[in-house]
């Protein structure tokens, strides 16, 4: 399994183990250059104005502080927009969870006429680009009265994450095989009970992905917020980091306090991704990449 | 619909003591799909409906102030097609996408190829890197790069100054080439990571005893490569290409941000932004809603194999 390439049998052992570590060298070097970026905000993120302004660029963060922090979280514009952030990430991710947890039972646990067209359906509308959707959307909105509305940009979040979270609670909702259930009523449990005491239990592991997932979407969305969230009192993070790059092109920029405002907005996205990426590919390459 | 190999034994007519309790039953699963479908009725459904028709109405700045619209046919489609703006822009979308979807499963594969063929170390290490990348919220990567692109004190300037090329105080995205290219360099930096992982975890499914066989028939790296490993992984690779297609096609928050921190607009548009552009910024929605349909109808035809193939896996 981990030598794909590499000689299968021990026969070329000194030429493999030279060509090996040569391609080591050239993975670790790629690996440096994908994460650079993400090093560069970091680094950039301890380092004061004066500093990042000067013609060579410093690599490492000695003699840097945490400034540049401190200002952001004094930053009332970034309390509210985090504010924000927090209000509609949540109510999405509690709203999926919850859509999405009955959807997949139905399409898992039940044979039902439209079955099919249902997931069918799904899978259409969770390809359907936002950007071919926001103008609508925008004037949905504003036509009831909910631009600018965290409540009303929840729900168009919700509405984009539930076909991924229902296909895949789906998978997970089918692992739990019916006999449990079953066995527990023949012990005398309810229908309703022996579900919540047997198969939910099971299905907390998929619970927590499909809400791992609504927050990264809702965290990090950026365009249907750009539209429906006109004033600035009502910015999302993504929207507030915006507000710096815009001000890059007329003025000189703090590029240390941006760096630390992204980092801020970077860091819980990159550990919760860390704990689904493996489930969110699954759902996404499934079939292809098992078959 | 029809029975499929997922359908639950449980809806099989198996006798059970608790005969009253089968007609409620028979509406559980639409009880359980009606808030998934409300949800997705008000905030897909119904917006699609509405560009739709709007896209048969003159609707811009009047209707705005509550003048009712007014129905022009298909005059909007027309003078869309009649329009060689839009034809340069769906033009440059296409190319765009097409350009940064093939280079990042190109590289993607590469990278796969090389995390099969490195010590347990070194492949640890370019995962880790992979998915850091892939981790980043977009908005944030944004503001990196504008940085390290920036005309001022940008690092990009720097090294190309280090090694011989004049490139001090050179702003990249005031030139719609040069703009692009950035644009299509950050898409592919952030889309790689999933690609080369999905590949890589479809080469971990191959079994060692193929891959023996060929050598132990005399198969080099090459030919193993050729013959039997990409035949292999082919179907992986396929989905992946067909998502970054879906996915480039769509880009909007790179170009709009880059547009942002002093690109060029008019002459960087992709679909995305040149529909936003035309709807709060010009707002004019049903030109907006016509070019729109035309942005839904293209996904919607390269995604049909995709899902395809997702309801093979699920039948």
């Amino acid at each position: 399994m981990s030598r794909i390439l590499g000689p299968a049998s021990s026969r070329h052992s000194t030429r493999g183990s030279t060509r090996r570590s040569v391609l080591t060298v050239v993975a670790v070097l790629v690996a440096l250059v994908w994460a650079f970026p993400v090093y560069w905000m970091v680094n950039s993120a301890f380092l004061d104005k004066a500093t990042l302004q000067s013609s060579t660029p410093t690599f490492l963060p000695f003699g840097g502080s945490f400034d540049n922090f401190a200002t952001v979280f004094g930053d009332a514009g970034f309390i509210r927009a985090l504010g924000i952030s927090l209000a509609v990430t949540l109510v999405t991710v509690a709203a999926a969870i919850v859509i999405a947890f009955l959807g997949a039972l139905a399409i898992s646990r039940f044979r039902f006429r439209g079955r099919r067209s249902f997931i069918l359906a799904l899978l259409l509308i969770q390809m359907l680009p936002a950007e071919g959707l926001f103008i609508a959307q925008y004037k949905m909105m504003s036509s009831v009265g909910l631009l600018n509305n965290v409540l009303g940009l929840a729900l168009l979040y919700t509405a984009a994450v539930v076909p991924f979270t229902v296909w895949m609670l789906r998978g997970f909702v089918a692992g739990v095989p019916v006999e449990l259930e079953e066995a527990a009523m023949v012990d005398g449990l309810s229908r309703t009970k022996a579900f919540l005491r047997i198969t939910f239990p099971l299905l907390a592991p998929g619970l927590v992905a499909s809400g791992v997932y609504a927050f990264l979407q809702a965290w990090n969305e950026f365009t249907v917020a750009l539209v429906v969230m006109t004033e600035e009192q009502s910015r999302t993070l993504p929207l507030w980091l915006r507000g710096f790059v815009q001000a890059s092109a007329t003025r000189e920029t703090d590029w240390g306090q941006v760096m630390a405002a992204s980092t801020v907005v970077a860091v819980p996205v990159i550990i919760f991704f860390l704990v689904v990426q493996g489930r969110m590919s699954n759902g996404l390459v499934g079939g292809a990449v098992k078959g | 619909m029809t029975s499929t190999a997922t359908a639950p034994p449980e809806t099989a007519p198996a006798p059970e003591p608790t005969a009253p309790a089968r007609p409620a039953r028979r509406h559980t699963p639409a009880w359980l799909v009606l808030p998934s479908l409300v949800l997705l009725v008000a905030a897909l459904g119904y917006p699609v409906g509405w560009q739709v028709v709007t896209s048969f109405q003159h609707f811009g700045m009047m209707q705005q102030f509550g003048q009712p619209p007014e129905w022009v046919g298909l005059a909007n489609y027309a003078s869309l097609v009649t329009d060689p703006e839009l034809w340069v822009i769906v033009g440059r979308s296409i190319a765009f996408c097409l350009v940064c979807a093939l280079s990042t499963v190109a590289i993607g594969l590469g990278l796969a190829l090389l995390m099969g063929a490195v010590s347990r170390a070194g492949r640890l290490v370019l995962q880790v890197a992979l998915l850091l990348a892939w981790a980043m919220p977009v908005v944030a990567s944004m503001t990196v790069w504008t940085w390290i692109v920036n005309w001022r004190n940008g690092l990009l300037n720097w090294a190309l100054e280090r090694v011989g090329v004049d490139a001090q105080g050179h702003n990249w995205l005031v030139e719609p080439l040069s703009f692009l290219v950035v644009a299509a360099v950050i898409v592919v930096w952030m889309s790689v990571p999933f690609v080369a992982l999905s590949i890589y975890a479809g080469l971990t499914q191959l079994s060692p005893e193929v891959l023996e066989a060929a050598e132990i028939d005399g198969a080099g790296g090459w030919k193993r490569l050729r013959h039997i490993i990409l035949p292999l992984v082919a179907p992986v690779i396929s989905i992946v290409l067909l998502l970054q297609l879906i996915w480039d096609l769509r880009v909007f928050t790179q170009i709009k941000l880059l547009q942002d921190a002093g690109g060029v607009a008019n002459e960087t548009h992709l679909l995305g932004t040149y529909i936003y552009q035309l709807g709060t910024g010009a707002g004019d929605f049903g030109m907006a809603s016509a070019v729109s349909i035309l942005m839904l109808l293209l996904t919607v035809a390269v995604s049909w194999y995709y899902v395809r193939s997702l309801m093979k896996e699920e039948s």
